[in-house]
């Protein structure tokens, strides 16, 4: 009962900063009304939505299969990095993108130097390649949490029923995928629909427009809120249409419960091991290639780094932990209740996948600012933001082993009579420990790499490391800004790893 | 006792009346920032006007102004600088501003006078290239679609720059600015949601040149000893920035506010601008330019939409940028 009132309460917070502040933004101004450019903007960004989504998702099938069938040295490394892209600032990601693929990148060379024609990143396609690197290793998270959701017990009963690969995928794993990529391809699908910066870099001009930036220009070129508010709207609209297509698709696995014992999964040998290693191979490569741009970018201007990057780096750490917390705990809250079948609060804990972090950012302002200075807000509600933004990969991280947890425990916990703050210390928390670390983990680097709202209204000493890095860049400073970018991603990545692994070790 | 009470409460009320008065100036991000001119500004203001000085920052130009129109009359600012003269027309239009009253002359490329606005500081923008990579760079628009150079900008929908390079073509070429976008098209290697993602691909080696100022060079000399990019001098004349500040009508410091608005034009703050800002300063100093600046191409003409034409014109310009490189 509690739980209900917990989740009803968390839902109608998230219903009010999502649409309370675009109802903020509306009652600024004068009339809204959509151009040809923004519906034109809407079908580019279903088009590669939908494109990113579908190839995130296919192709992350074969390397989360892999990684948890097989066991290889740095494997737990290799677990880790898969989490890199998507902790990568955007603007720092399009850069090691650009340096692999771009008119001067790695590729480009080497396809000089044997004399073929070189290609061009610029383009839908290269949205999607762009979206597909920072997005598949999410879904390759997502699926491996579902790969060890499985019961050993079930593959032991696959293999004493003398199953081949195939029946092992039909039976064990294809249920399995049906529970959770759904989710996972309705979560790149939103993120990539309200992509902004990735789609204007290399989609190589304004054909390739998102309703992202016409929020942008509504909001902070021409001031005319009620056009953002509407394009905010629009954007919620087709994000709740995809949230109830992958409802409808997606089916709980009812595996029924296993004994925890964290056996390997079977692997078969042959060919196929051949194919795996490729595999694993090409994925590592395929990660490590533009982060090690990044790094290799951001080494020759160290020394040029300015004395407010500590100050900014202990700020922009505070705020990510801070927000880290707000979001976890919220999430827990919600995928707990819509795993005891509460209805509605899914949409509400997808919904803020489709927000604009300016137009939270800037409701919050208009609606706090009659009482507070905007400079004393710039933290709290950078914070409140963040939180809000990242709570939906939490969620979709909790979910499907929620789903599980309560379908498996919940009569056994009946029966103890066990309730409240027992069931949570014995039971939900040890049992969720590794979706809590990993989306911990998420939402603290998420905060970590987010400009959005900070830049609306810093004040003086109140820099964040990617307003800094911003800072840098537009005052021609490039060295220093990717160096500022290289501290960001490690400090991010670091904190990352930390939360990440400290779920994997209270689970070991 | 209740004398001396009362001449207590007196004195801490006479404390109170007599504590610094502070004056707060709205600007972009990268003039507040610590190798920006906000700084060294401070400093010299602080020390002839016995008064604070605060920066609050806001994104760039234009978002400054959406910020004001945000908080309209409830703004803490006095003073916003970091306007420019594509924006002149729909900040005088909002009400906010209240005349400036000064009367130093500004030495621009051309005639500027605004009731309201102060120029600080002016640029031509130019495409940037490097000499050691790029020969003989494109003499002009027409010149530049006819070649193969690639170049990257920035959307006028979202950048200052973006919407410069928009109205430099509408005005070199009138009606046909579309067909120039068209032969444009293929030389456009991306379009960038702001002035540092274009020119850091620039740099990366993305594009061969880039839309920035012709001041740019200056940076890579003064700062970096690097005197391997120039700007490349087009035919059609140079489209002018000038940036801008205005007094709020709504200030509770109109003195402090007018006193800042003439220390502008004063060598204290026009000798921090040049190094720091990258930009012309709106009155020569006393001292001259600094060396960095000696090298740099004077353009031949200065083009310039009169700010109040700006808004009409603007519109359907960026539309006509879009419907033609949307093809």
């Amino acid at each position: 009962m509690t739980l209900r009132l917990a989740a009803l309460s968390v839902a109608a917070l998230l219903a009010v900063l999502i649409l309370g502040t675009a109802l903020a933004v509306a009652l600024n101004g004068g009339a809204a009304g959509l151009t040809a450019g923004d519906w034109a903007a809407v079908r580019f960004s279903l088009t590669q939505a939908a494109l990113s989504a579908l190839f995130s998702t296919l192709l992350a099938i074969p390397v989360a299969r892999t990684i948890a069938r097989r066991h290889f040295p740095g494997r737990g490394w290799l677990i880790t990095l898969t989490g890199a892209p998507f902790l990568l600032p955007v603007i720092v990601a399009v850069l090691g993108l650009l340096a692999i693929f771009g008119r001067a990148g790695l590729v480009n060379r080497l396809l000089e130097a044997v004399g073929l024609p070189g290609m061009t990143i610029y383009g839908l396609h290269g949205v999607v390649i762009a979206h597909v690197f920072l997005n598949l290793p999410l879904v390759v998270r997502m699926l491996l949490l579902g790969w060890t959701a499985i019961p050993a017990e079930r593959f032991r009963l696959a293999q004493s029923l003398d199953m081949g690969a195939g029946a092992v995928f039909r039976h064990l794993e294809m249920p399995m995928l049906r529970a959770v990529l759904p989710g996972a391809a309705l979560t790149v699908f939103v993120i990539c629909l309200s992509s902004f910066a990735v789609t204007l870099m290399l989609g190589g001009g304004p054909r390739a427009t998102s309703v992202e930036l016409a929020i942008y220009q509504a909001l902070r070129f021409d001031y005319d809120p009620p056009r953002a508010a509407a394009l905010s709207a629009l954007q919620f609209i087709l994000c709740s249409g995809a949230v109830l297509l992958a409802g409808l698709i997606a089916r709980p696995a009812g595996f029924g419960g296993g004994l925890d014992r964290g056996e390997a999964i079977p692997a078969p040998g042959g060919w196929r091991r051949l194919v795996d290693a490729a595999v694993i191979a090409l994925a590592a490569v395929l990660l490590s290639l533009p982060i090690g741009a990044v790094v290799a970018g951001g080494l020759s201007g160290l020394h040029e780094l300015p004395a407010s990057l500590a100050p900014a780096l202990l700020r922009s750490t505070a705020v990510a932990l801070a927000s880290s917390a707000l979001s976890v705990s919220a999430a827990l809250v919600l995928a707990l209740a819509v795993a005891r079948g509460q209805r509605g609060i899914e949409l509400a804990a997808t919904l803020p996948l489709a927000a604009s972090a300016l137009v939270m950012g800037t409701g919050l302002f208009l609606i706090l600012r009659p009482w507070v200075s905007p400079e004393g807000l710039a933290l709290p509600v950078t914070m409140m933001v963040n939180a809000t933004l990242s709570l939906p990969f939490v969620f979709r991280l909790l979910l499907p082993e929620a789903r599980t947890l309560l379908a498996d425990w919940s009569r056994l916990m009946a029966s103890l009579d066990m309730e409240g703050r027992a069931a949570l210390r014995w039971v939900i928390l040890p049992r969720l420990a590794r979706p809590l670390g990993f989306g911990a983990g998420l939402a603290a680097a998420l905060s970590m790499g987010d400009l959005g709202v900070i830049a609306l209204f810093a004040g003086e000493r109140q820099e964040t490391l990617p307003l800094l890095v911003q800072r840098l860049a537009g005052a021609y400073r490039m060295e220093a800004a990717a160096s500022a970018a290289l501290v960001l991603v490690t400090a991010t990545f670091t904190i990352f790893a930390l939360l990440e692994r400290g779920g994997r070790l209270v689970r070991a | 006792m209740r004398y001396l009470l009362a001449a207590g409460l007196m004195g801490a009320a006479t404390m109170a009346a007599a504590e610094t008065p502070v004056l707060t100036v709205l600007t972009y991000d990268s003039f507040t920032s610590e190798w920006g001119p906000g700084p060294i500004i401070e400093k010299a203001f602080e020390a002839e006007c016995a008064c604070d000085l605060r920066f609050v920052t806001g994104g760039d130009g234009a978002a400054l102004l959406s910020r004001l129109k945000m908080e309209g009359a409830a703004s803490e600012a006095d003073v916003v600088l970091g306007l420019d003269t594509n924006l002149t027309a729909e900040a005088t239009a909002t009400g906010l501003f209240a005349p400036h009253g000064q009367d130093w002359g500004a030495n621009l490329p051309i005639a500027f006078a605004d009731p309201n606005f102060v120029p600080y500081d002016w640029g031509w923008f130019a495409f940037v290239y490097d000499k050691t990579k790029l020969a003989s760079p494109p003499k002009g628009f027409e010149d530049l679609a006819a070649s193969d150079v690639k170049i990257v900008i920035q959307d006028p929908r979202s950048s200052t720059p973006g919407l410069g390079l928009v109205l430099w073509v509408k005005q070199a070429y009138g009606d046909r600015a579309g067909e120039i976008w068209t032969g444009l098209a293929d030389n456009i290697v991306t379009v960038t949601p702001g002035w540092s993602e274009a020119y850091g691909l620039f740099l990366n080696g993305e594009a061969d040149m880039v839309l920035s100022y012709t001041t740019s060079p200056a940076y890579h000399i003064g700062a970096e000893k690097d005197d391997s990019k120039a700007a490349a001098p087009f035919v059609e004349g140079q489209y002018l920035q000038v940036e801008v500040a205005g007094k709020l009508a709504a200030t509770d410091q109109p003195e402090l506010a007018d006193k800042f608005l003439a220390f502008i034009g004063t060598d204290a703050f026009q000798t921090a601008i040049p190094e720091t800002n990258w930009m012309y300063p709106a009155v020569t100093p006393a001292a001259g330019l600094p060396a960095s600046f000696s090298t740099l191409i004077q353009p031949e003409k200065t083009l310039l939409i009169p700010p109040a034409e700006v808004p009409e014109i603007a519109k359907a310009a960026v539309e006509e940028w879009r419907a033609a490189l949307s093809q």
